[in-house]
């Protein structure tokens, strides 16, 4: 018995292994890494004496350090909010409508899975361009008599991350569309059929019955909503640049991170203390946050 | 059964393995074969520029036949942290263009830049303003030969003044004259746009002398004698403020290729630009007809200046395994030769001495201007630690301009910023 265990457990390892190494070396060594050299002051790009918790303190206490990163961490609090409340609404809609077998559901499937699949920085680059002054989205309010309407959508510090989010639930929304479908599908039938006798509506099968049944992959969903959201990058960096401008209103802590610590061009030379600092706070942030949803959303789940 | 799983397992996990030695074994005989050269990397920040330094390089080689360098350009923007992230890894480029001021010092305070005054004794004939865009301020070394400068001034479109006929203007008032006549005849009085930080500080450095009190201001701001909330500098913004009614409409949302294309278009009829653009201006429309002018200030009687900075410098990664190699094309790239060619194919204004700039007829007109020129005030004095200058004012100004912020609240914002560090203006 004892060997056969043994025998498993080796087996086990074989396989884990590979994966772990990987995991190890190119996430988990990095994260730590980049805890070790925010606990040391950098000139330049070489590494000075250790200075404990000093980064920290500068990245919330000091100006300019703690306006940007409230300033940044509240942009990052507006994509979660916004991409939780249209993208993943919709996609609970449209993954209903679909689930529906409304006509063209078959079509409509993979056409909202399409830009899913597309390069988020291809994405950012030609949405970048349609919503230029001149682009394709003005003159089309312009063609439909909506001229007035007309924007500078990435230059203006009000429209600006709007418009990113905006570009970015059109490419998303597929994945939490497929999800919900998916979920919806895996429902029982003779639940439903049973709902159906009694004689509710519509609505009334929906929420007393689908929703809570797919809470398991609302959770799913929920987690990787704050991971991306926390994680914005690209999209900002491809459709406003590094610096999320005009003046900081596209700023996250993904590219506040990257500008700190990598420097850039015009703005300056990197600060790799401080930004290891945001980067360890970013990671924290992640992992504490799908901690609670993950615990939130359990206690909603139902078994049947 | 069992047996054969493992023996299933084991070939395909070797058989990648077997494979990837295979190449590696290749890979010898395919270096013992070039072995008798020496291959160098050298990267610029300028993709547009990929076929001047390939015409050139070839002339290297073709002078040192065992020589062979491999270009590579990256994007303008992701240079430094491309540069930063191999030079750190222990890998990068043997030669490359580095940036001026505080943006050579990150890499030189580094060590990843091989002091030069040894391997060049002439650099001593250099002029002062080229060689300060070289030096560490740290340790006052020389780590970059000083390759151009760079002026920033206003273009216009010569035709279109010919045809309104509007001659270049002597004051403020005269220059939105022109603004307004141009405007009235259908054109985009001014190209410039907001939505690209670092382009208002290129206007800055363009309008904003006059206003601020050129290299007088400079030196009391670097002294601590001055600061950003001067009255001056304000008044400065809300001049420059001003001009956004010129500006393309939702100037917010133009960026740098939307700004330099309503100049090569014949839309715009001024760009507040840097000498940089007129090599890019004449390959995109040949046939545009362009000339440039230091924008004057309030008065008629002040010196109309324009800003000057050093901007690229050759340099020689301290780490390479081929430094004479190296040194031997970064002699190249510093000579008087390779000088003209930057004049005459790039429309550059070389740094190296002896080079003379003034066959061309545009960098004659820089080397005009230039004789009435400031340091480019945050570039110059304030890009060598965070936040540099140059991060608070392309901020602060696009507030300015989109009217979220007033130039005061600008100005306070730079101040502090600055402030936070340099210890003049902590006194």
């Amino acid at each position: 018995m004892n060997r056969r265990k043994l025998h498993k457990g080796l087996w086990i390892t074989f396989f884990i292994s590979p994966g772990l190494l990987v995991v190890g070396l190119f996430i988990l060594l990095p994260l730590f890494l980049s805890l070790y050299n925010s606990l040391f002051s950098w000139e330049q790009l070489i590494r000075l004496e250790f200075v404990g918790f000093d980064n920290f303190k500068r990245l919330f206490f000091a100006y300019p350090y703690n306006e940007r990163f409230s300033n940044a961490l509240g942009n990052n609090l507006t994509w979660f909010i916004s991409t939780m409340l249209i993208q993943n609404s919709l996609g609970l809609l449209f993954g209903y409508l679909l689930s529906r077998n409304i006509p063209g559901a078959e079509a409509f499937k993979r056409i909202f899975f399409i830009p899913v699949l597309f390069s988020i920085v291809a994405v950012g680059f030609l949405w970048g361009i349609y919503l230029k002054p001149t682009g394709l989205v003005n003159k089309f309010l312009e063609i439909v008599g909506l001229g007035a309407l007309k924007q500078a959508w990435l230059g203006s510090e009000q429209l600006s991350t709007p418009s990113i989010i905006a570009v970015n639930i059109w490419r998303w929304v597929g994945f939490p569309t497929l999800v919900f479908l998916a979920a919806i599908d895996n429902v029982p039938q003779e639940c439903l059929e049973a709902a159906y006798m009694e004689g509710v509506s519509e609505w009334q099968l929906f929420w007393k019955i689908i929703f809570p049944l797919i809470v398991p992959s609302l959770t799913i969903i929920t987690v990787l909503t704050i991971i991306g959201s926390l994680n914005v990058f690209e999209q900002v960096y491809t459709m406003t640049g590094l610096d999320g401008g005009p003046n900081y209103s596209t700023d996250t802590i993904g590219t506040l991170f990257y500008r700190t610590a990598f420097g850039s061009v015009d703005a300056g030379s990197p600060e790799i203390g401080i930004g290891s600092a945001i980067g360890v706070v970013i990671y924290l942030l992640t992992f504490a946050i799908s901690l609670i949803s993950i615990f939130v959303t359990k206690r909603k789940e139902v078994q049947l | 059964m069992k047996k054969k799983m493992t023996v299933f397992l084991l070939v395909t996990l070797l058989l990648p393995g077997m494979l990837f030695a295979q190449g590696t074994a290749e890979k010898p005989s395919v270096t013992t074969v070039q072995k008798e050269k020496t291959v160098l990397e050298f990267w610029t920040w300028r993709p547009e520029d990929v076929d001047f330094y390939a015409a050139q390089i070839a002339k290297f080689e073709a002078l040192n036949p065992d020589i062979q360098i491999i270009q590579t350009a990256q994007k303008n923007t992701e240079y430094n942290t491309i540069l930063a992230a191999s030079l750190s890894g222990g890998a990068g480029p043997d030669v490359f263009q580095g940036r001026a001021y505080g943006g050579l010092a990150t890499f030189a305070d580094s060590g990843f830049l091989e002091p030069l005054e040894q391997w060049m004794p002439e650099l001593k004939d250099y002029s002062a303003t080229a060689l300060l865009g070289a030096t560490s301020p740290t340790d006052g070394r020389i780590y970059g030969s000083p390759a151009v400068s760079q002026t920033v001034f206003m273009y216009y479109n010569k035709a279109i003044y010919k045809k309104l006929g509007l001659s270049i203007p002597k004051t403020w008032d005269q220059l939105l004259a022109n603004f307004d006549a141009v405007k009235k005849a259908g054109y985009l009085a001014l190209g410039n746009g907001a939505k690209d930080g670092w382009t208002l500080e290129t206007m800055l450095g363009g309008m904003g002398p006059g206003f601020y009190g050129a290299t007088s201001f400079y030196n009391d701001v670097v002294d601590g004698k001055k600061n950003f909330e001067d009255p001056a500098f304000i008044f400065m913004m809300e001049q420059m403020k001003s001009l956004t009614k010129y500006m393309p409409d939702m100037y917010m949302g133009v960026g740098y290729d939307d700004m330099r294309s309503y100049f090569v278009n014949e839309t715009a009829a001024h760009l507040i630009a840097g000498s940089y653009e007129a090599a890019y201006f004449k390959s995109q429309n040949p046939s545009l007809d362009f000339g440039i002018f230091a924008i004057p200030s309030a008065k008629a009687f002040d010196p109309a200046y324009v800003s000057v900075y050093a901007d690229m410098n050759f340099a020689v990664n301290a780490h390479s395994k081929h430094k004479e190699a190296a040194i031997e094309f970064l002699h190249f790239l510093s000579s008087k030769e390779f000088g003209n060619a930057m004049v005459r194919d790039l429309k550059m204004v070389s740094a190296v001495p002896g080079v003379d700039a003034s066959f061309d007829p545009f960098i004659a007109s820089v080397l005009d201007l230039q004789k009435n020129s400031t340091p480019y005030l945050f570039l110059v004095g304030f890009r060598y630690k965070q936040p540099t200058g140059s991060s608070l004012w392309q901020a602060a100004a696009q507030g300015v301009m989109a009217g979220t912020i007033t130039p005061e609240q600008a100005a306070k914002q730079i101040q502090s910023g600055i402030a936070s560090y340099y210890t003049p203006f902590q006194k």
